[in-house]
C-alpha cells in the first residue's frame, strides 16, 4: 500500500516533471494575530484574496489573540513543509525556538505588522509592514503645510508606551518642531477611544476656553479624532472649519466625516498589503537574496475635498 | 491598598483628640467628612493650578464647564458604584460591570441596525443587563460560587460575546445614530444635561429601595452574618440574587449612556476598567468589602472625588505619563485619611514633638 502511494508519488512528480510544468504553486503558511478591531480581518481576508490572484497554495491560520495558537500553527505549518512562512506576531517574545525549528527545515520566515525580539537575526528573513514614525510624518507634514506653518496644535495620544503612539508622536514632532510657529500646547492620553478621545477633548475645550488660539488636533488614530469631533460638535464649535483635525487609519467612519468636512485629513493604515507582502515573499524564494531588515509600506493620507476652506 | 476602616472608629482616643470642642470632634467623626474633605481638597487644588476652573457658562443653551464635566462624566459612574455598593454590602464583588457594558453596548448597536423601535431597544438594554446579573447572581446565590470568581466568568468572556454581537450584522462600523438614546444621553432638559436627570432619578429609586424598605436592612444583614440573617428568616439567596440584578440594572443604565454617548459600540474597550473605579468609589465613601454596610451617600462622593481627580488630570497639562501615578498617590491619601489607625498614629506622633 505504502508502495504503491509511493509509486504513484513519484509517477505522477515525474509526470508534471516530463510535462514541463512551471514550478507547482508556492505554499505559504500565514499565521495571523486573530480578528480583533476592523483592520485586522480586512487585512486576513487581503491577504487570501491576493494569495488566490498570485496562485499561492496559502495555508491561514487564525491564532485568536493566544501566542501558544501561534506557535501550534507555525510548527504545523514547519510538519506540512511549506515554502514560506508569514508571521504576524501575537507577541514580540518568546520567538527563538520556533524559528530555529523554521530555520533547520530550511524555510524562511517573514513577519508582517509587528517585529519579534530574537537575539539571531538571521531567524527572520525581512519584516514587512507600515512605520508608525512615517505616519506621524506624514500628518505633521500635511498639518504644516494646511497651517503654512502657524499652528497651535492640541494632540490626543494613544494608550501611554503603546508602539503605535510613541512613534506618530515622534514622527509628527520630527517635521514640526522644523516650524517655529508650531506649537503642541496640549497633549493628553484618549486611550486610543472614542470615549477617550471626547473625554480629552471636553477637558481641553475648557482649560483652553473653547480652544481659543488652538488652530490644529492631532490624534493618534481616528477614533479619538472622532470623539473629539462630537465633543467640539457640542461645544458649539466647527471642526473641520475653524480647526485642522488630522489623525491616522481612515477608519470607514472617518471617511464619513471627510466627506461631510468635519475632519480635514487621515492617514491610511492600509489594510490590503497583501500586494507588498507576496512578491517580497515570491522573489526571495526565487533568487534568495538578501534583503534589509525592515520593508516599510508607504502610507497614504487622504483629506476632505476642500481643506479648511 | 491599606484596608480602609469606616469614618466612625471606636479606636482609643489620644490625648490630643479628647482636647479639641466636642462640636468639632462629633464632626470629625462623622464617616462622610473624610470624603467630602478629600473632594474639597482635590477643588481647591484645580483653583490653583487652573484659573477659571469654577466658571460655569451657558453654551449651545447648556451648562457648560469643568463642574458640570465632574458631574456629567461622573453620572455612569456613579450607576455602576451604587449597583458595586448593593453587592458589596453582601459581601460581594462584582468584576463584570466592565464587560456588561460591552455586551449591552453591542446589543443597542445590533438592534438599532436590525430596525428596532428605539423605546423597544432601551428595554432591550436594560434587560441585557438584567440577564447578566441574573446569571451571575445565579452563579454566586444558587451554585454558592465565590462572587470574585462567579463575576470573574462574565468579566472575561462578555467582551467576547460583544465582539460575537457584532459579528451578526458584519459590524466594521457599529456607530449609530438615535434621538431618542443620544438624547438621553447627551441631551439637555432647559439647561440641565439630561443624563444628570437620568442619574437624579436613578439615586432616588436605589435610596428609596435600601432606605426606605427593609431591602436594605437584609442586605446588611446577608452581608455581616448570612447564617444569623437566614435563622432570623431572611432569605439570603434572594437577597443575593437581587443585589446582582440590581448590579445588572444600573449598569446598563450606566452603558445606555456611556454607548449612545460616542454612538458607536466598542466591546473592546468600552467601560474598560469601570469595575476597578466603582469598587474603589464604595471604599472611598466608607463601604468595607468585608460586606454588612451600605452607603449611597458615600458611594456618590466617591464617585465625584474619583472624577473631580481624573477631570483635574486632563485639564492639568500634566504629561499623560503621570496620570496613573498622580491617580494612585491621591488615592492613597484620600484612603490614609479615612484610616482611625493613621490618624491615631498621626496625632499621637504630633503629641510627643509637642510634649
Amino acid at each position: 500500500m505504502k508502495f504503491a502511494h509511493w509509486l504513484t508519488g513519484t509517477v505522477f512528480g515525474a509526470s508534471m516533471l516530463l510535462a514541463g510544468a512551471p514550478a507547482h504553486a508556492v505554499t505559504i503558511g500565514f499565521s495571523q494575530v486573530g480578528d480583533e478591531g476592523d483592520w485586522r480581518p480586512a487585512f486576513s481576508k487581503d491577504m487570501q484574496d491576493e494569495a488566490k490572484k498570485e496562485g499561492i497554495d496559502l495555508k491561514f491560520a487564525d491564532a485568536q489573540g493566544k501566542e501558544e495558537e501561534q506557535l501550534k500553527a507555525v510548527r504545523a505549518f514547519i510538519a506540512q513543509k511549506v515554502d514560506a512562512i508569514i508571521i504576524a506576531p501575537v507577541v514580540v517574545t518568546g520567538w527563538e525556538q520556533v524559528l530555529r525549528e523554521a530555520k533547520r527545515a530550511g524555510i524562511p520566515v517573514f513577519l508582517a505588522d509587528r517585529d519579534v525580539d530574537v537575539t539571531d537575526k538571521s531567524l527572520t528573513v525581512t519584516r514587512i509592514s507600515a512605520d508608525f514614525n512615517l505616519e506621524g510624518r506624514l500628518a505633521g507634514a500635511w498639518l504644516a503645510q494646511a497651517s503654512k506653518g502657524q499652528c497651535n496644535v492640541v494632540e490626543l495620544q494613544g494608550t501611554v508606551g503603546a508602539a503605535p503612539a510613541i512613534e506618530r508622536k515622534k514622527g509628527f514632532e520630527a517635521i514640526t518642531s522644523q516650524f517655529p510657529e508650531i506649537k503642541i500646547v496640549k497633549s493628553q492620553s484618549g486611550d486610543f477611544t472614542t470615549e477617550g478621545g471626547k473625554k480629552v477633548m471636553e477637558a481641553f475645550i475648557k482649560s483652553t476656553d473653547n480652544l481659543k488660539g488652538i488652530c490644529g488636533v492631532f490624534a493618534h488614530n481616528d477614533n479619538m479624532q472622532l470623539g473629539a469631533i462630537q465633543a467640539m460638535k457640542e461645544a458649539g464649535l466647527n471642526p473641520g472649519k475653524d480647526f485642522l483635525l488630522v489623525s491616522v487609519d481612515y477608519v470607514p467612519a472617518m471617511k464619513d466625516e471627510l466627506a461631510k468636512g468635519e475632519a480635514s485629513a487621515s492617514v491610511e493604515l492600509r489594510s490590503a498589503i497583501g500586494k507588498y507582502i507576496y512578491p517580497v515573499v515570491l522573489n526571495y524564494l526565487k533568487d534568495k537574496k538578501e534583503l534589509p531588515r525592515w520593508i516599510k509600506i508607504p502610507s497614504d493620507l487622504h483629506h476632505a475635498a476642500a481643506p479648511n476652506d | 491598598m491599606s484596608t480602609p476602616t469606616p469614618g466612625t472608629p471606636a479606636s482609643p482616643k489620644p490625648a490630643a483628640e479628647q482636647a479639641q470642642p466636642s462640636a468639632l470632634k462629633a464632626l470629625l467623626r462623622h464617616r462622610l467628612v473624610w470624603p467630602i474633605l478629600a473632594l474639597v481638597l482635590v477643588l481647591i487644588v484645580d483653583a490653583i493650578i487652573s484659573p477659571g476652573f469654577f466658571q460655569i457658562r451657558i453654551v449651545q443653551g447648556r451648562l457648560f464647564g469643568n463642574l458640570i464635566d465632574i458631574l456629567y462624566r461622573g453620572m455612569p459612574p456613579a450607576m455602576i458604584a451604587l449597583g458595586m455598593a448593593v453587592v458589596i454590602s453582601t459581601k460581594g464583588i462584582d468584576l463584570s460591570v466592565g464587560s456588561i457594558i460591552a455586551v449591552t453596548g453591542a446589543v443597542m448597536a445590533w438592534r438599532i441596525h436590525e430596525g428596532d423601535s428605539h423605546y423597544v431597544i432601551l428595554l432591550t438594554a436594560l434587560c441585557v443587563g438584567l440577564a447578566c446579573g441574573l446569571w451571575n447572581g445565579f452563579l454566586v446565590s444558587v451554585l454558592e460560587i465565590q462572587p470574585i470568581i462567579a463575576t470573574l466568568i462574565l468579566m472575561v468572556s462578555g467582551r467576547g460575546i460583544g465582539l460575537m454581537i457584532n459579528l451578526l450584522y458584519g459590524g466594521t462600523n457599529p456607530s449609530f445614530t438615535s434621538p431618542l438614546l443620544q438624547g438621553l444621553s447627551t441631551g439637555n432638559l432647559g439647561l440641565v444635561p439630561t443624563r444628570l436627570v437620568v442619574g437624579a432619578v436613578m439615586i432616588v429609586l436605589v435610596w428609596l429601595l435600601v432606605r426606605r424598605t427593609a431591602f436594605g436592612l437584609f442586605l446588611e444583614s446577608v452581608g455581616g452574618n448570612a447564617k444569623s440573617a437566614w435563622l432570623s428568616g431572611v432569605s439570603s439567596r434572594l437577597i443575593l440574587l437581587s443585589a446582582y440584578l440590581i448590579s445588572g440594572l444600573m449598569t446598563a443604565v450606566a452603558a445606555i449612556i456611556l454607548t449612545a454617548d460616542t454612538h458607536t459600540s466598542d466591546p473592546v474597550t468600552s467601560g474598560l476598567y469601570s469595575e476597578l473605579d466603582a469598587i474603589l468609589a464604595v471604599v472611598i465613601g466608607g463601604g468595607s468589602l468585608a460586606g454588612g454596610r451600605i452607603y449611597l451617600d458615600g458611594t456618590i462622593i466617591g464617585v465625584l472625588v474619583i472624577q473631580a481627580l481624573t477631570t483635574s488630570i486632563l485639564t492639568s497639562g500634566l504629561p499623560p505619563e503621570y496620570n496613573l501615578v498622580v491617580k494612585a498617590v491621591v488615592v492613597l491619601i484620600v484612603l490614609l485619611l479615612q484610616s482611625a489607625n493613621t490618624r491615631a498614629a498621626v496625632v499621637s506622633l504630633l503629641a510627643r514633638r509637642k510634649g
